[in-house]
């Protein structure tokens, strides 16, 4: 019998995660002004209508089967959730790759603290299908990126959630491969950012570059975004929105850890977008507004994984690291690879989530995270602190992202290329007279049409 | 009656505005235009890649006057316009062989 207390406590602890769900889910609010801003206008009605439709398409596909997949076997007494909904569907032991159980919602045991996960996590998962809306903005034909959205949220996601968060094998590698307390993420740089990187670096490599973006040289032209003042809006609606995201991702707010977490957030997001500042006013000479919102977002990327376990400091040196990886990335990304990326999600999104990944390995003091993972680590340790277990658990995960995760995604663009009738890319005139038209039947700014030279 | 146009900078219009009033001119129509001239365009970077502004922005100013005005406007415009600088812009000046006011039907002159 649980006294009062406890039940209060648990009590305020869903209401954290519930609270923390609304705060992730206008993070697409975020993400939807960013890349509307970043891309021309005569694709704005489109891009901005991607970002809209993706919270929808993929929380379809999560609802009937993506978070059974990926969260049937989790529990969490802190929030009530006591007993799992389902069981292994695929895999038992410490080797659990999929799990089965509440189907829709309509099997199991329904309880306001499953529902409450479900909103938590549904809300990630359109993080991860947002993603390469960004990096194939301009020449993703509608129809195409509907399927995508479904598969993101039925699928993709759940694959590596299932096997990190929902209690799969890379959370058991402590016990089956002595590694750390096993693949540690606290709020996503890998399973959210890094997994939907990839899947924006996939996309932009099938799509091919926007009409334009490389000149007959092969240099990389600028194709300036039109509207700076949204995409920056956007980039601080997403600051606004990873306080849920990592802060939440304690499941509890009586885990006072909660505030330490939400400070490092913002500390790495400050020191991120100072360092983008200068670094690419040093580069090119002007504080480029892309490069500033670029820089924050790579800070609060790569901060997420390691946020509940490390000191102020470290979360600092995460963000200028961050920043500087960012920026560089944006340019290997285009001028090495000539892969067209409008927005940097591959720069944000993928080399940060990595970064923040192995980060985990590498800053964390020991001070949060006992029994982890059903582990008996008394609190992660990183390499600071001579421990190299938990670098081994990082890198072997983000082994697997690169080396599961990514071709999965290759290959489902890929395929879907293939199968679609002219493929997943907009017919070539469609693009160049703006996708608005032809793919969405309306112009985002009909008033101002006509002044473009 | 002449017709007197003008290239300036944007940032000098209300310059320009100003010294025409002074100098008595009653009305006159302007146009946010584009062009390049011996100024040339120039470069921007855009997340560190360039790209090149071909057409530099500037007003265009039409206004009509008498013939004994040209000259008066035409240096108003001249001094009132000059930064010093390349990219200052012209005035040029065309004969036009009718002028009406829509409202009344005057022409001539009397129409200015």
């Amino acid at each position: 019998m649980q006294s009062e207390v406890q039940v209060l406590g648990t009590q305020i602890n869903l209401l954290w995660v519930v609270i923390g769900a609304m705060l992730v889910i206008f993070m697409q609010a975020g993400f939807a002004l960013v890349e509307t801003g970043f891309c021309r206008a005569k694709h704005a009605a489109h891009v901005v209508a991607t970002n809209f439709a993706i919270f929808g398409l993929g929380f379809v596909g999560f609802f009937f089967v993506g978070f059974p997949f990926a969260f049937g076997g989790f529990s969490f007494a802190g929030i009530g959730l006591e007993q799992p909904v389902g069981e292994a569907l695929i895999g038992s032991g410490n080797w659990i790759f999929l799990f089965q159980g509440g189907w829709a919602m309509s099997s199991g045991t329904i309880t306001p603290a499953l529902l409450g996960l479900f909103l938590y996590m549904v809300a990630f998962m359109d993080t991860v299908a947002t993603i390469p809306t960004g990096s194939m903005a301009e020449r993703w034909k509608w129809s195409s990126f509907t399927i995508w959205g479904i598969f993101c949220g039925a699928i993709y996601y759940p694959l590596f959630a299932a096997w990190t968060w929902g209690g799969g094998w890379l959370s058991k590698t402590w016990d089956t491969m002595s590694l750390g307390a096993g693949y540690v993420d606290f709020a996503g740089s890998g399973v959210v950012h890094a997994v939907g990187g990839v899947a924006a670096l996939a996309g932009a490599l099938v799509v091919g570059p926007r009409i334009g973006k490389f000149g007959a040289d092969g240099k990389p032209r600028a194709l300036p975004g039109h509207h700076i003042p949204m995409a920056m809006l956007g980039t601080f609606i997403l600051l606004f929105g990873w306080f849920g995201f990592n802060a939440a991702s304690t499941f509890a707010a009586t885990d006072v850890q909660f505030a330490t977490v939400a400070t490092n957030t913002a500390i790495a997001g400050a020191f991120g977008a100072v360092t983008a500042m200068f670094y690419i006013t040093k580069r090119t000479g002007k504080p480029d507004p892309g490069m500033m919102a670029n820089g924050m977002l790579a800070g609060l990327v790569a901060v997420t994984a390691p946020c509940a376990f490390i000191a102020p400091w470290a979360a600092a040196v995460i963000g200028v690291i961050a920043a500087v990886l960012a920026i560089e990335t944006v340019f290997i990304v285009e001028r090495k690879f000539k892969i067209d990326d409008p927005v940097g999600a591959i720069a944000v999104h993928m080399m940060n989530g990595i970064f923040g990944t192995l980060a985990v390995g590498i800053f964390s003091n020991g001070s949060y995270g006992a029994g982890w993972n059903g582990s008996s680590s008394k609190g992660i340790e990183g390499i600071i602190k001579g421990d190299w277990g938990q670098l081994g658990a990082q890198a072997l995960g983000v082994v697997v992202i690169l080396g599961v995760i990514f071709p999965i995604a290759y290959g489902f663009f890929k395929i879907q290329n293939k199968l679609t009738k002219g493929g997943i890319r907009s017919a070539e005139e469609d693009e160049i007279a703006g996708l608005d038209l032809p793919e969405m039947g309306v112009l985002a700014y009909p008033e101002f049409s006509g002044g473009r030279l | 009656m002449k017709l007197i146009t003008a290239i300036v900078k944007p940032f000098k219009v209300d310059d320009v505005k100003d010294a025409l009033k002074s100098a008595g001119v009653q009305g006159m129509t302007v146009s946010e235009v584009k062009g390049f001239g011996r100024q040339g365009g120039h470069t921007e970077t855009y997340r560190g890649s360039e790209y090149a502004i071909d057409f530099v922005p500037k007003v265009k100013l039409e206004l009509v006057v008498d013939d004994a005005e040209v000259d008066a406007v035409v240096e108003a415009i001249r001094t009132s316009a000059n930064t010093g600088k390349i990219g200052d812009g012209k005035v040029w000046v065309t004969d036009i062989s009718r002028l009406i006011r829509i409202r009344t039907g005057e022409e001539g002159s009397n129409a200015i």
